[in-house]
């Protein structure tokens, strides 16, 4: 290849030659053809890309990718990702979850990871159930959810995906909707963009264990109305007829209709994703229906550094001087037998 | 007795080949430093030791309680030593907890030093004495020496500005002055040490010089001693360069020499475990050989995040002891499913459970070798001793590398702490580290890169170097497709696979010598051992062996695969000994692999096995 031209892609670049084997109506063919798309224009080649995942039906993901790609075991995926990215720094690492596995079995590393801001990319399909054990409540199925292994209702208390990822200093946090090509797109985009941790919940369909779960956020009818459409520096208006507002009062967001009582656009609250304080996107990431429109878009975009840029600052620093392995093995104290 | 006036009294001058000391005090008195000095200055005057480090889990357990007895034991000698010694020839007890925990493993007439200023009524209600032990004729059949050590060391620095803490805190230098004049040892070694240490502190330097002096001195001068011993050096070993080592600092020297010749990085994940923590402390220091070490948030992601370096082309290690191992256990079986290059480092401790972590253990063998879900194999070496981690972990690591899949170490508690003299290797001799790396997409045939392909001899598949182009490949935990690694539900496949993955074990033994016996191949005894109870089997044997009787000794340090030989081995003779920390576990192996006659020896007391309880076992077993 000439190095002097640029490679260009196209969306199929990032296709692999495996069937897709999820079932008919899942939401998670609309993100898989979203990030064929989005890394086309982002523009850096398949072979420079590595997709980590750990299990479930989100996880499969990695096969349907032309990119390296690592199917690992559950829960423990951003594990895997940060040892390949403090070793391997020249690939870009993207990583795969759902809401059982990034959230339940393994909460721990997710919060880790981002806590560390590892240079990766994590999108978490959040179905609110778990699909490839056929049926169970996940931790952020609602209260009282009938299941398979909760036949008379969970009493389990959810959490939301970004509320903990902002608990644990996350330095990028976003959310799309897998029918809203155009957010999704945007937010993939983003999401490419950021160093460090870029953690993006996917509200997505399982259409067959808890089909409809979004329905109110995504039908297209009540979509306008239901969600807000985060932009950096734009003051928080949503609606069909863009004629809904939030307005910050103290520490409480409300909904407010522009025109009414003399107020206007100006009056909104304007999305500041670059705030170091992480107290309004915590506003932000609690936001929820049918109280408050649920906010999509980009909710936190903050830097810090890198940890595996840091490794990798301190080994290259050490090696200005590299190890002497003669000297290393002798150590300090020794004697000689001649 | 009066102290520093003209000459010093006049004693007897005695001449030992072999001499084990043990130090026992408070954890916070500086045993193990006491210890550790000793040892240095030992195989500095050209000795051979082996020690023994035997502290609480509790960092700092109530002072002056049973509970927080450390002891450290040293043995040195003018002949090869294997063992940190049966019983001790000289205790130094600085309290009464420290007596009362360690008077047994004392041999009778041995010499007993005792800091009389501990022996308080307070100090000895605590140890649970209810009559003072110096004074009611219990300890007669010892040679009692009462040493006023806290009053010394306060006469010592009486000069100084020192608080009593401080002052109190360096009398383990007192004590090991007065060893290193009792044995002979040069206390120069012990001063640079002590220079080292106290680098920038100079009231502190000054102050425990003077102490370690004055220990030296009071031996010197004081009446009490009325003999002294020389412990000549040990015959010359090959010609190099000769240094003291811990296991752990052994295993984290191997794994850079390895990465060095292989010249892959390392990438060590690890979550800190007693007693294995010292290697990712070692490591961490050592950056300038490219070294990235990981402290993960659990065991599991200190393996997972080692496996996806592996998958990188990093020279991946996860560090840990028994209840880690099974925390990383599904993680290991997705590097078997995987094929990639893994080494995993087990410092085995008292069990189950948190059991005794800082006691020492062999039973996480059967873990090692089957402890995985479903047909997992691994392939599991173990060092015999502190200096011989370093080949253990240089030749895991060719395995790793060379057959693409993980390999555990399994050292242990006694190993890990434990030190002795070790001859430094030329790194220009080091052995060739292979791995079967593919970094370029061209000459692949019409069906393209097939990361499951493999080759015939090792049966390794290739390492692609990723971020190479036309090299993409997945995989993953689900079954693969032979050849292409594709997914595969295939029965016939499946079958395949699995047979494929124990091959590829029992492969290894192709690559690996047979049997190295020490005796003759065939006989009345075999004694089989594995790990850190190489040094007792091979001694007791020894014993047997110039007591004219027909008993050998084979050593196992692969114990999956087993040497191709072993089978005929045991065959040859009348019975077979295998003494294990454990009940029975590569007895156990060994019998479900082989049809042989034997015995299995197990003591599980969280300490090394004793020399004289297996010399009494192969007697038994001996035709009378």
């Amino acid at each position: 290849m000439d190095q002097a031209t640029p490679r260009t892609f196209k969306a199929k670049d990032f296709a692999s030659d495996q069937d897709v084997r999820w079932c008919p109506g899942c939401g998670d063919y609309a993100i898989l053809s979203a990030v064929h798309k989005a890394l086309a224009i982002q523009g850096i080649a398949p072979e420079s890309i590595a997709f980590v995942s750990g299990i479930g039906c989100s996880s499969r993901f990695p096969y349907y990718m032309s990119t390296y790609g690592f199917h690992t075991i559950h829960g423990r995926a951003p594990a895997v990702a940060t040892g390949l990215k403090i070793g391997r720094p020249d690939l870009q690492v993207w990583l795969v979850t759902g809401d059982g596995d990034a959230l339940s079995i393994g909460g721990n590393h997710l919060i880790h990871v981002l806590r560390r801001n590892v240079d990766i990319k994590i999108l978490l399909f959040n179905n609110r159930i778990y699909g490839l054990t056929k049926g169970q409540y996940s931790p952020t199925s609602e209260f009282g959810k009938k299941t398979k292994s909760t036949p008379l209702g969970s009493v389990d208390h959810p959490f939301s995906p970004l509320v903990v990822g902002l608990g644990a200093e996350a330095t990028f946090l976003a959310r799309a909707i897998d029918v809203d090509a155009p957010v999704l797109g945007e937010v993939l985009a983003a999401t490419a963009a950021h160093q460090g941790s870029a953690y993006v919940e996917i509200l997505q369909n399982c259409n067959i264990f808890n089909d409809g779960a979004w329905d109110t956020l995504s039908a297209k009818e009540s979509r306008a109305d239901a969600l807000l459409h985060l932009r950096h520096g734009q003051p928080m208006v949503f609606g069909r007829a863009r004629d809904k507002g939030i307005v910050l009062r103290g520490l409480r967001p409300e909904v407010v209709t522009l025109g009414e009582g003399g107020l206007s656009e100006a009056d909104c609250w304007v999305h500041d994703a670059h705030d170091p304080d992480p107290t309004r996107a915590f506003i932000l990431a609690r936001m929820w229906a049918p109280a408050l429109p649920v906010p999509v878009g980009v909710l936190r975009a903050v830097q810090r550094p890198c940890y595996d840029a840091a490794v990798n600052a301190q080994v290259a620093t050490a090696r200005a001087t590299p190890g002497d392995l003669h000297k290393l093995l002798v150590g300090r104290k020794n004697w000689t037998v001649s | 007795m009066s102290m520093g006036e003209s000459t010093a009294p006049v004693r007897r001058r005695e001449t030992l080949e072999s001499v084990v000391v043990r130090f026992a005090g408070d954890s916070g008195d500086g045993m193990q430093l006491a210890g550790s000095q000793m040892t240095l200055a030992s195989v500095l005057a050209g000795n051979d030791v082996a020690t023994f480090p035997d502290f609480p889990a509790e960092i700092r357990a109530p002072a002056g309680t049973l509970a927080g007895v450390s002891g450290f034991q040293l043995h040195f000698a003018s002949d090869e030593v294997f063992t940190p010694g049966d019983a001790v020839d000289a205790l130094v007890a600085m309290n009464p907890a420290a007596l009362a925990k360690n008077i047994k493993s004392l041999r009778k007439s041995g010499l007993l030093i005792v800091n009389r200023d501990a022996f308080t009524a307070r100090g000895l209600k605590m140890a649970g004495y209810a009559e003072n032990p110096l004074q009611d004729g219990s300890l007669a059949e010892y040679q009692l020496f009462e040493v006023d050590l806290s009053r010394l060391c306060r006469d010592a620095l009486a000069d100084t500005e020192l608080g009593s803490k401080e002052v109190e805190r360096s009398k383990n230098y007192f004590a090991l002055g007065l060893m290193c004049w009792l044995y002979e040892r040069q206390l120069e070694v012990v001063e640079e040490e002590i220079a080292a240490r106290f680098q920038g502190k100079p009231h502190l330097l000054d102050a425990n010089l003077a102490v370690l002096r004055g220990g030296w001195a009071y031996g010197e001068n004081s009446e009490l001693f009325r003999i002294r011993f020389a412990v000549p050096p040990a015959p010359a070993g090959a010609p190099g360069i000769y240094r003291n080592i811990t296991g752990n600092e052994a295993v984290a020297l191997g794994l850079i020499a390895a990465s060095v010749q292989a010249g892959r990085d390392i990438f060590f994940g690890s979550y800190p475990i007693t007693p294995a923590s010292d290697v990712l402390h070692a490591l961490a220091g050592q950056k300038s050989f490219g070294v990235r070490t990981f402290q993960a948030e659990d065991e599991i992601a200190a393996v997972c995040a080692a496996l996806g370096a592996a998958w990188g082309g990093q020279l991946a290690v996860t560090c840990t002891s028994g209840p880690g191992m099974a925390l990383k256990q599904e993680a290991i079986g997705l590097a078997v499913m995987t094929e990639l290059p893994l080494v995993i480092l087990d410092v085995q401790r008292g069990g189950p459970s948190t059991g005794l972590p800082t006691k020492t253990e062999q039973a996480d063998l059967l873990q090692a070798i089957w402890g995985r879900n479903s047909e997992s194999p691994v392939a599991v070496v173990a060092p015999r001793s502190p200096s011989d981690a370093f080949d253990a972990t240089y030749e895991a690591v060719q395995v790793a590398l060379r057959h693409m899949m993980p390999v555990i170490i399994l050292s242990d508690g006694a190993i890990a702490n434990g030190a002795e003299p070790w001859r430094v290797p030329d790194p220009a001799q080091l052995a060739p580290i292979t791995a079967p790396e593919l970094a370029t997409a061209e000459g692949l045939g019409e069906k393209g890169f097939l990361p499951y392909s493999r080759d015939p001899l090792t049966l390794a598949r290739p390492w692609a170097r990723l971020g190479t182009p036309g090299l993409q490949h997945r995989i993953g935990g689900l079954e693969k497709s032979e050849g292409t690694g594709h997914i595969s539900y295939d029965s016939d496949n499946h079958h395949n696979m699995v047979v494929l993955r124990q091959r590829r074990i029992d492969n290894i033994a192709n690559f690996l010598p047979g049997c190295d016996v020490t005796g003759d191949r065939q006989g009345d005894v075999l004694v089989v051992s594995w790990g850190s109870t190489y040094g007792a089997c091979l001694t007791a044997v020894r014993r047997a062996q110039r007591a004219g009787k027909r008993v050998s000794h084979v050593h196992l340090r692969w114990l999956n695969p087993l040497p191709s030989d072993l089978g005929e081995l045991l065959e040859s003779f009348r019975t077979v000994l295998v003494p294990e920390m454990n009940l029975g576990q590569l007895y156990k192996v060994l019998r479900a692999a082989y049809d042989f006659r034997g015995h299995s020896y197990t003591r599980v007391a969280g300490m090394p096995l004793r020399v004289q309880e297996l010399e009494a076992e192969i007697e038994a077993l001996l035709p009378s």
